[in-house]
C-alpha cells in the first residue's frame, strides 16, 4: 500500500483505440491514447490500483497507480565512436592552425 | 448546473471560446471580412513597445546573450572555399539564457503577460526547449505552470531530449503531463486550459513573437559594434515561425532589414510524425520539416486563429540540413571552439558550415542560437538512442541520407550542403492555402497588397498565381 502525500505516477487512457480519428496512421489508430501525470496521492493507493492524485498546479486527476517516487532515465547513452572520428578529423584538419592569440587581433 | 461536456466531441466544441478566452485576444477586431486581416495592429495587441519588451527580459534575465566569433570554424571553412570565399562566422550563445535557450525571450513575455492579465498559470503545449522556458519563468514570475508534452509511443519509447525537457519542467515547479503519440494533444490541452483558466502560452501570440525581437536588435547591434557593419545574413532555425519573424523584426528595426534572413529546418521529409511506429525514429524533436514546411505555407494553422509568427514575410531563404550534418556541425563546435552545445540548437549552425562558403570574405554570417546540452541533450544521447531503435549510423555522403532509416554523418566537412528549397513553391503554396473557398472576384485589392506583404512579393506575383490557379 502507498501511504497518502508520496510523490507518484499515475496513468489513464484519454481516448480508446476505438475513438480515435480516421485521419490517423493505422499503427496508432491501433492503440489508446494515453496520458501521464505526476504528483502527490490525495489517499493511499495500490500499484496498479485506481488512485487519484493532486498535481503541482493544484488539480486533481485519478487513473491508475503505476510508479512511486518516480525518477527520469535520462543520461548520456552508450559511447557512439563516429563522435569522435569527426571531431579528431576536424581537430587534425586544423593542426597548427588554430587561432591562438587571445586579444582579438587575428588575422581573420 | 448541467455538467459540461468534457468529451473529445465536447471540448473540440469549443475550441474557439477556450482559446479566446485563455488569451484574451479577440482576433475578430483584426479581420478584414475576408482574407486579409491588420497584423500590424495584432502585434501591437497589449501596447507593449520595444523597450517595454527589452525592460522585462532585462528584468528576468533573459537576452543579452554573447556574440561569439567562431574563428577556427571561420578558418577551416575557409580552406574549403574558392579564393575570396568564407564568411566570418558568428554565433549568437542563447544557451547562457536561463533555461538554456532563446525560448526564454518568448516565455519572458507571455508570462509578464500572463501576471498582468490576471492568470493564476501558464500551460505550455511544448514538451521542449519553450516548455522548459516557459515553467522557468513561470517558476521566476510566480505562476503555476502545466506543460502537455507528446512523447511515449506504444513500446514506451521516448526520445531522451524529449525525457531530459520533462525533467527539467518538473524541477522547475511545473506540472507535466506526457501524452502517448497522437495529434489529440491539442484535445486535452484544450481541457487543460478549460478546466484551470490558465492563459494559453502560445508560441503564436504577438508576446510570444515580440519576445524574439531583441534577438535580431542585438544581432545587429553587437555586429555593428564590433566589425562597424550590418550582418550580411542572418540563419535562424526555423519551425513553428516566430524564431524567423521574431529575428527578422528585430534586425529591420536595428536599422538591418539589408540582412539575408535564411531559415534552415532539419530534414525529417518522408517521416511520418504522428504515426506510432516513426514518432521516435526521428532524432530531432523540433526545428524540422514537419512544422517547418506547413507554418512556412500556412501560418494559421496553430493554436491561434491568426498567428503571430508570419515567416514568409521575412524569409529571403529556406534551406534543409540532414540530422547527421547537424551532429557534425555540433562535435566541431566543441572541437574547434571549445562550445558543447545541444545538437537540438545546432541545426543554423550546420547550415552555416555550407553557406559561410558561398559569400565573401569581408561579410558576416550569424547563427542565430544555440541550446544548451547536457543529460539527454546530446548527440552522443541521440544517437544512441537512434542506433538501438534500429537506425543506421554511419559515414558518408549525407546528401543520402534517409530519415528514419539511418543517420549520414559527413566524412569530410566539404560534405555539408544546405539544400535550397524553391521559395517561389512556398510562396504558391501560402497564396493557394489563404484563398481557399474564395471565388476569385471575392479577392479584393486589398487582400491581394495582403497577400503580398505575407510572402515578401508584390501584387504582381500574387495576380499572377491566382490567374494561374
Amino acid at each position: 500500500m502507498v501511504k497518502k502525500g508520496a510523490w507518484v505516477t499515475i496513468e489513464n487512457v484519454v481516448l480508446l483505440a476505438s475513438e480515435r480519428g480516421e485521419n490517423l496512421p493505422a499503427d496508432t489508430r491501433r492503440t489508446d491514447l494515453k496520458k501521464w501525470v505526476r504528483g502527490t496521492l490525495a489517499r493511499r493507493a495500490q500499484i496498479g490500483g485506481p488512485a487519484i492524485i493532486v498535481t503541482p498546479s493544484g488539480r486533481k486527476e485519478s487513473g491508475v497507480l503505476v510508479e512511486v517516487n518516480p525518477s527520469f532515465a535520462v543520461g548520456y547513452g552508450t559511447y557512439v565512436p563516429e563522435l569522435r572520428k569527426a571531431a579528431d578529423q576536424a581537430r587534425e584538419f586544423m593542426r597548427g592552425q588554430l587561432v591562438e592569440n587571445s586579444d582579438g587581433s587575428d588575422d581573420l | 448546473m448541467r455538467k459540461k461536456d468534457i468529451s473529445y466531441a465536447g471540448v473540440m466544441a469549443r475550441r474557439s471560446k477556450i482559446l479566446k478566452s485563455s488569451l484574451g485576444i479577440d482576433y475578430g477586431v483584426y479581420e478584414s471580412g475576408s482574407i486579409a486581416f491588420d497584423y500590424g495592429a495584432l502585434m501591437a495587441f497589449g501596447g507593449y513597445g520595444f523597450d517595454d519588451i527589452r525592460g522585462i527580459q532585462k528584468a528576468v534575465s533573459a537576452g543579452n546573450t554573447p556574440l561569439i566569433e567562431l574563428r577556427n570554424i571561420t578558418r577551416l571553412l575557409r580552406q574549403l572555399s574558392p579564393p575570396g570565399k568564407g564568411a566570418r562566422v558568428l554565433l549568437k550563445d542563447e544557451a547562457c539564457n536561463p533555461s538554456g535557450s532563446s525560448k526564454e525571450r518568448r516565455a519572458a513575455i507571455t508570462c509578464h503577460h500572463a501576471k498582468r492579465a490576471g492568470y493564476k498559470g501558464v500551460v505550455a503545449a511544448a514538451g521542449n526547449s519553450y516548455g522548459m522556458a516557459v515553467a522557468a519563468q513561470a517558476a521566476r514570475q510566480g505562476l503555476r505552470c502545466v506543460v502537455v508534452q507528446e512523447c511515449y509511443d506504444s513500446r514506451m519509447r521516448c526520445q531522451p531530449e524529449a525525457v531530459e525537457a520533462a525533467r527539467k519542467c518538473e524541477a522547475l515547479g511545473a506540472e507535466v503531463l506526457q501524452l502517448s503519440v497522437g495529434p489529440e494533444m491539442f484535445y486535452v490541452f484544450l481541457s487543460i486550459l478549460e478546466e484551470t483558466g490558465f492563459m494559453n502560452a502560445s508560441l503564436y501570440s504577438p508576446f510570444g513573437v515580440l519576445g524574439v525581437e531583441t534577438l535580431g536588435y542585438e544581432i545587429a547591434r553587437e555586429t555593428n559594434e564590433k566589425y562597424g557593419r550590418n550582418p550580411d545574413a542572418v540563419i535562424c532555425a526555423h519551425a513553428g515561425g516566430g524564431n524567423v519573424t521574431g529575428t527578422a523584426r528585430g534586425l529591420i528595426r536595428a536599422g538591418a532589414g539589408s540582412a539575408s534572413v535564411i531559415a534552415a529546418s532539419v530534414d525529417l521529409r518522408g517521416l511520418d510524425l504522428t504515426s506510432d511506429e516513426s514518432y521516435n525514429l526521428k532524432s530531432f524533436t523540433t526545428g524540422h520539416t514537419g512544422s517547418g514546411m506547413p507554418f512556412a505555407a500556412d501560418p494559421d494553422r496553430s493554436d491561434t486563429r491568426r498567428s503571430a509568427a508570419r515567416p514568409l514575410r521575412y524569409m529571403d531563404r529556406y534551406v534543409l540540413v540532414s540530422q547527421g550534418e547537424v551532429f557534425y556541425a555540433t562535435e566541431v563546435l566543441v572541437a574547434l571552439e571549445g562550445l558543447e552545445r545541444g545538437p537540438a540548437g545546432n541545426t543554423g549552425l550546420a547550415a552555416a558550415f555550407s553557406l559561410a562558403r558561398e559569400m565573401g570574405q569581408d561579410e558576416i554570417l550569424v547563427v542565430q542560437g544555440t541550446e544548451y546540452a547536457g543529460a539527454g541533450r546530446h548527440s552522443q544521447a541521440q544517437l544512441s538512442f537512434a542506433r538501438e531503435n534500429g537506425i543506421v549510423i554511419k559515414f558518408g555522403d549525407p546528401g543520402k541520407n534517409i530519415p528514419g532509416k539511418n543517420i549520414i554523418i559527413p566524412d569530410t566537412p566539404e560534405r555539408i550542403s544546405a539544400v535550397e528549397q524553391d521559395m517561389g513553391t512556398l510562396r504558391k503554396s501560402l497564396i493557394t492555402n489563404k484563398t481557399k473557398g474564395y471565388p476569385r472576384d471575392s479577392i479584393t485589392a486589398g487582400d491581394i497588397a495582403f497577400l503580398a506583404e505575407e510572402t515578401k512579393t508584390d501584387e504582381g506575383f500574387v495576380e499572377a498565381v491566382l490567374n494561374c490557379g
